[in-house]
């Protein structure tokens, strides 16, 4: 690994669910620099979380290479690479029958660390995510509200001090003032803790706010990357100046009502 | 105290650790084969269809037909593993136990597959995300999650195999159901409440006590779910301490499922004890189940009728006469089986169709003959091996029946149903009291369509050179009138001044003059 390999870099990767007739993904070359923020944009069935599970071999190509930190990924260990990378989900998927503090601690537990560095490590976790840890070690998945798990998930994801964070729709399922502040304090985490994310979403606000590029995907292809500025200012033979345009769009919309009804 | 209630109370010990010992080791083995044959069939979908299929499937056969249907399949196997040095009894413990197993299998299978798949997909791919394998995963999240719903299924299994483990009697396992099979056949209700009520009441204590292991562990107690496994551990290890007593070496008395076949087992063994030898009752099996038992050597003596070795083992359907068929089924016996017939007790218990004789009287019925033609309209009751058996087949051939109706019965309800008027005519046992005591006639064979029936005295081919013990039994030979045999019988299945078997038994000694000798 050298100091000036990008953290994670596709190389004409293909995936088939079906024996080669159809591609989830189709070619897609891409690189992600170390400390990047990286949003994919992409409606269901573009492919984006089939490229995303790649990353840590929850799925593994057919063809073309993934590289993690310079290294081939298919030569790393699954289990290995799992626990050296971050991995929220939208579902959360808190174990229901341990306690937040064992949650939190599962990684480092599989890799073996002692008592003492888990518990100090819990505690800091705790504050990170904006969790008093007096208040939150003892207790089970299951009194939390949905805001409260996904931070867990967050600080369970990290606990091990990965460098790279993939995240699938993490704040979809909360509601917007929740999710408002949650997705300025994970990217604050982001930039403190020096992590390069890649992050699915459909939200293209949400995208815009919160990642240094964005990945459009359509029918399994890259069908443009780059900062949000770059792609909104692109000729829009493909759509996607249209996309980037929307939040704009409905900001206008959403002043125009409210003076309607100022004058009505 | 009732004397009949001592009397249960003093085979407790016994009955009750033998079905422990029979229901955990079948629950054991199979928790053993089913929580990785579930964990299989959880990580491949081709096996869960096959697996749970058979699984079904097995639970859909009659339990007493399950437990029957091993002790052939042991008993050939047996005999086939032989010539290689391994040897192991047909009877008693292992059909039970692999019947059982069996049956423990579907509930431990299904909930525990069941448990294993409603774990959450967002739990199962947090496990992946975060780095478990699977084994890990299985172990760390999925065992544990399913563990409330698995703990329910090893509940729904105990309570099953405790309570099918009464049924294990007829092959030869002593469990709680000798009291019933005892009760039923004796008329001794007493018996028959006292082990329905120690089954049930063993089966909700192990129900409890699973039940707060799996509150337990639903709940994170560990409080309770220790307790559990200590309350457990206490009745398994209470079941093992009759069999730390050192037992001398002992002799196997078979007996079928009748009256007189219990108090002639009980007189045996008295027999033996006065000479020093201890003799072990198996009693309640099946008449071929006892037979072959014998032949191979799983158990020692008992006593069988001339007729029904004839028609049912050497399948004759001929009549040669009482001295014939006595001799020619010795020879047989010694030559097919090496068995010693020792020789007959002195009476015989022929079936015979028997009728109330008020009722008999009215139709002009004497005769068997008499009976076919007024055959029409009537109805016949028969015991649960009567219309299958050689006999009933000689006697439609020689007279022609045409009954209205036919009906089966345990031998006890069978007498009650004739008494009653609920069948006409009954295939009773000559030798039974309850002819005498229900007042039904016994109708002449005037075509000589059912053999002789000698109540002969076998030997199994181990022993038949056992001096000492064919010699404790040889004062038995030709000692038994019909008359003191039907009033031994009676004494126990009469209603009132009922007495045990073991009294009858030294009721019958002392008529037949063995009290005294030694």
């Amino acid at each position: 690994m050298t100091t000036s390999s990008p953290a994670i870099a596709f190389q004409a990767v293909r995936k088939s669910f079906d024996s080669g007739r159809t591609f989830a993904v189709d070619s897609i070359s891409l690189e992600i620099a170390v400390g990047e923020f990286l949003a994919i944009i992409g409606g269901s069935g573009s492919g984006k979380t089939t490229t995303l599970r790649m990353i840590n071999r929850l799925l593994d190509p057919d063809q073309g290479t993934i590289l993690i930190e310079g290294v081939t990924a298919s030569e790393l260990s699954p289990h290995d690479l799992r626990r050296r990378m971050g991995y929220v989900i939208q579902g959360v998927g808190l174990f229901p029958h341990l306690t937040i503090a064992e949650n939190i601690a599962a990684t480092p537990t599989l890799l073996g660390w002692t008592r003492d560095e888990i518990d100090a490590r819990v505690a800091e976790l705790l504050d990170l995510v904006g969790l008093a840890p007096a208040e939150f070690i003892n207790r089970m998945p299951g009194t939390l509200s949905g805001g409260q798990r996904q931070r867990v998930g967050i600080a369970r994801a990290i606990a091990a001090r990965p460098h790279i964070v993939l995240m699938d729709e993490p704040f979809g399922a909360l509601d917007p003032i929740t999710r408002d502040s949650l997705t300025r304090s994970y990217r604050e985490l982001h930039d403190r803790l020096g992590l390069t994310t890649v992050m699915i979403t459909h939200d293209v606000q949400e995208a815009i706010l919160m990642a240094d590029r964005l990945a459009i995907m359509k029918d399994g292809r890259l069908l443009a990357i780059g900062t949000a500025k770059q792609l909104a200012a692109r000729d829009d033979r493909d759509g996607v100046g249209d996309l980037l345009d929307m939040p704009r769009r409905q900001a206008r919309r959403v002043q125009e009502r409210l003076s309607d009804d100022a004058h009505g | 105290m009732d004397d009949r209630l001592a009397a249960a109370w003093a085979r407790l010990p016994d009955y009750l650790s033998q079905h422990v010992a029979l229901s955990a080791s079948a629950l054991t083995l199979g928790l053993i084969i089913s929580l990785p044959l579930a964990v299989m069939a959880h990580r491949h979908s081709l096996v869960r269809w096959p697996v749970m299929t058979l699984a079904s499937l097995i639970q859909t056969i009659p339990s007493l037909a399950l437990l029957a249907l091993f002790y052939p399949i042991l008993l050939a196997l047996s005999a086939a593993a032989e010539p290689f040095g391994v040897t192991f009894s047909a009877l008693g413990f292992l059909p039970s136990l692999l019947a059982l197993t069996l049956y423990s299998i579907l509930p431990i299978l299904r909930n525990t597959i069941v448990g294993l798949a409603s774990v959450d997909a967002d739990v199962r791919e947090a496990a992946l995300g975060v780095g478990m394998t699977d084994r890990q995963i299985l172990t760390r999240i999925e065992l544990p999650l399913a563990a409330p719903v698995i703990m329910a299924g090893i509940r729904t299994a105990a309570v099953w195999v405790i309570g099918i483990a009464t049924l294990s009697t007829p092959v030869g396992q002593t469990s709680l159901g000798n009291y019933i099979f005892t009760g039923l056949q004796t008329e001794n209700w007493v018996f028959v409440l006292f082990g329905c009520a120690s089954a049930a009441t063993l089966a909700l204590t192990v129900d409890q006590l699973l039940g707060l292991i799996e509150g337990g562990v639903a709940k994170r107690e560990q409080r309770r779910i220790i307790i559990g496994i200590i309350g457990l551990a206490l009745i398994v290890l209470a079941s093992l301490a009759p069999g730390l007593v050192p037992k001398r070496a002992s002799y196997s008395i078979g007996a079928k499922s009748f009256t007189e076949q219990y108090v002639l087992a009980y007189l045996i063994r008295d027999r033996l004890a006065k000479n020093d030898l201890v003799g072990r009752r198996r009693a309640g099996l099946g008449s071929s189940v006892v037979f072959r038992a014998l032949a191979a050597n799983e158990i020692d003596v008992y006593v069988d009728y001339s007729g029904t070795i004839w028609s049912t083992q050497m399948r004759r359907s001929d009549q040669p006469g009482r001295a014939v068929v006595l001799r020619e089924m010795e020879d047989w016996l010694r030559e097919e089986h090496g068995i010693l017939t020792l020789g007959s007790l002195g009476f015989e218990n022929a079936y015979a169709l028997a009728m109330r004789r008020d009722h008999a009287q009215s139709l002009g019925i004497r005769t068997v003959s008499d009976l076919a033609r007024a055959s029409p309209g009537l109805t016949i009751g028969g015991d649960f091996e009567f219309f299958g058996r050689p006999e009933w087949n000689a006697l439609e051939d020689a007279y022609g029946f045409s009954f209205e109706d036919r009906r089966e019965y345990q031998s006890t309800f069978m007498y009650r149903a004739v008494a009653d008027g609920a069948v006409d005519v009954i295939s009773a046992f000559s030798s039974d009291g309850r002819i005498a005591a229900n007042d039904l006639v016994v109708l002449e064979d005037d075509r000589q369509a059912i053999p002789p029936y000698d109540a002969v005295l076998l030997i199994s081919p181990a022993r038949a050179n056992d001096a000492a013990f064919v010699g404790a039994l040889r004062p038995l030979v030709r000692a038994i009138p019909v008359e003191v045999m039907r009033d031994a019988s009676l004494m126990v299945d009469r209603d009132n001044d009922k007495r045990s078997v073991r009294e009858a038994a030294a009721f019958l000694a002392h008529e037949i003059g063995l009290e005294q000798r030694r």
